[in-house]
């Protein structure tokens, strides 16, 4: 039996993906019940302490691979497939993240695997790994097997918890000749913020505004709404954040924050994973939606179905008029 | 040059999924609709023909599915396709996405395209990772989940949001490149271009017409198995206000409010 690979992506500067860390520690717990070694692989930046507290999270040994760049899959699709092969590890697996995705979608084409993404959990049976993953809406989930090694597993955005172990790992350096199609792609700029820098994941009560408030100039109503609200901010999907109409500072889901206020005001949101994914932890969910059958009502404590143009101005009056 | 658009059919988003506890495969037998996100690639792609920018001659559709999908197909068309490919085979049912990847790849050989364009993720499935896999098989670079797109010579500057915020990374064509829906806003179809859509080419091919192995694909070439299907833990129903009167809708969300102390 070989071990699991992890990825463990950074923000360029070896600071590591908390989703990354998850993985890690998931790993480590995984490997020592199929009684095999879990290991990470980092690219670029990354100094001898950062690589080695990588060892924290439970895995023995960190590959490096300093020329490659960080933040673009096809390199490390050619990293990950090389030490998978020399090495033989039975596994690959990745926090939630777009770039674990299109890393593990690489892999899948590259070393002919099976592939399992949005996986919410991972078991150990017969001495194999099964993933669970939901599907059509959460309403099932599926337990997925592999038929072949290596097995891909893309976990779902804080899908698995990160614990500390203590310990410092090995570090590998390895070189890897980069498949020609790799180097056709080329960062020109990393991580740029737009948007002003607000704060959302210190607010008791968040109103996420979607697509269906249907212009920027919607988002002044959740702004009205949540300054009736003691200590309320406004948070964003991922739509509206891509059309410019809110800071991404302030965008919930898969490439942006995760939240858990007491309560989160979703208007005009319809629900899609990606947004789920980073609030569904809240305390409470409210949901104000034209549409009855958005997602969002699958998990909504309270749903209201009708024009949030209506409904949004006259609840921030009656709350308003509430506090005095 | 040639774009190919890679679209999909998925159930109509208004209709329960299922899956069909025989073969543990999606129930597609109910209405269906081409894939939302991919009439963006289609709009991406009829735009680049209708500018300067790249020399497209030719937009084609490309899908894999049973006979149904050619709905899907027309609809491409419809929106500014100026043909379509449409894989269909019954050695193909049960791939999962290594499987249908490698399919797809090989329908994509046949086309030889200087770009592929398609939806970020599928409406049904919600996997984000078929560009991917793609791109892979193809040799060629590729990126998700692409909001902007810019020609400068023969690159493509793309724009995405990722872990640390926005990206833009340079692709030397011929590429693969997958879109959300931020990047544009699809057109609605004529009812000129909607009546026409069935008169343009729809070429179907078998999985023997372009060079895939039957045992590649389908459930002999899938490498994942559904052991089981299981329920998730039940969850209690949230309460629905169907809003008819706003004045009470509004008494009714403070008081649900109050009720628990969030306000």
């Amino acid at each position: 039996m070989g071990g699991i690979l992890v990825y463990a992506l950074h923000d360029g500067e070896g600071n590591f993906n908390k989703n990354s860390l998850g993985a890690l520690s998931e790993a480590t717990s995984l490997a020592s019940d199929l009684g095999a070694e879990a290991a990470a692989v980092v690219v670029g930046n990354v100094s001898d302490d950062q690589a080695q507290s990588l060892g924290n999270y439970g895995v023995t040994k960190v590959y490096r691979a300093s020329d490659v760049p960080e933040g673009l899959a096809q390199p490390i699709v050619d990293v990950m497939a090389k030490i998978i092969q020399d090495d033989g590890f039975s596994y690959a697996l990745f926090g939630g993240g777009l770039l674990g995705f299109e890393i593990g979608a690489g892999l899948t084409a590259r070393l002919d695997a099976g592939v399992t993404m949005e996986v919410t959990s991972v078991k150990v049976a017969d001495g194999k790994l099964v993933s669970e993953r939901p599907i059509l809406g959460d309403s099932q989930i599926a337990d997925v097997g592999y038929v072949s090694e290596p097995g891909i597993i893309i976990g779902r955005l804080n899908a698995f918890d990160v614990k500390e172990s203590g310990g410092t790992a090995e570090v590998v350096d390895v070189n890897v000749e980069l498949s020609e199609w790799s180097t056709r792609a080329e960062m020109i700029t990393r991580g740029e913020q737009r948007g002003e820098d607000v704060d959302i994941e210190a607010a008791d009560v968040l109103i996420g505004g979607g697509r269906g408030l249907g212009s920027a100039e919607g988002f002044d109503a959740c702004e009205e709404l949540a300054g009736a609200f003691p200590n309320g901010a406004v948070a964003a999907t991922r739509a509206v954040v891509d059309a410019g109409w809110y800071p991404y500072a302030a965008q919930i889901g898969q490439t942006g924050k995760t939240v858990a206020p007491k309560l989160y005001l979703a208007v005009g949101v319809s629900g899609a994973i990606q947004h789920k994914v980073g609030m569904q932890n809240s305390e409470a969910i409210i949901a104000i939606n034209k549409d009855a059958n958005a997602p969002i009502f699958e998990f909504s404590d309270l749903g209201v179905v009708g024009d949030l143009n209506k409904i949004m101005p006259k609840l921030t009056e009656a709350l308003k008029a509430r506090k005095g | 040059m040639k774009i190919c658009v890679l679209v999909k059919e998925v159930p109509d988003a208004a209709v329960q999924k299922r899956i069909d506890p025989q073969t543990m495969r999606l129930d597609r037998s109910g209405e269906n609709n081409l894939n939302p996100f991919d009439t963006h690639a289609i709009e991406a792609a009829v735009r680049f023909k209708e500018g300067d920018e790249l020399p497209v001659d030719e937009v084609v559709a490309v899908t894999m599915g049973p006979d149904s999908a050619q709905r899907a197909l027309q609809k491409a068309v419809a929106l500014g396709a100026d043909r379509s490919v449409h894989l269909c085979d019954d050695a193909l049912l049960g791939s999962d996405v290594c499987a249908t990847g490698k399919a797809l790849a090989k329908v994509l050989e046949s086309e030889n395209p200087d770009l592929v364009l398609l939806g970020q993720q599928s409406d049904d499935g919600e996997c984000y990772t078929i560009g991917a896999v793609v791109a892979e098989h193809l040799k060629m670079p590729s990126l998700t989940q692409v909001v902007g797109i810019e020609v400068e010579g023969d690159k493509l500057k793309c724009e995405r949001q990722a872990e640390y915020g926005y990206d833009t990374v340079a692709l030397t064509m011929p590429a693969v490149i997958s879109v959300g829906d931020a990047i544009n806003e699809p057109r609605y179809p004529s009812l000129k271009a909607i009546m026409g859509a069935k008169k343009k080419p729809l070429d179907t091919k078998a999985i023997g017409d372009v060079g895939i192995d039957a045992a590649e694909v389908g459930d002999t070439g899938s490498k994942t198995t559904v052991i089981a299907l299981n329920e998730p833990p039940a969850k209690e129903a949230g309460e629905i206000i169907e809003d008819e009167d706003t004045a009470e809708t509004v008494e009714k969300i403070v008081a649900w409010l109050d009720e628990r102390k969030l306000i």
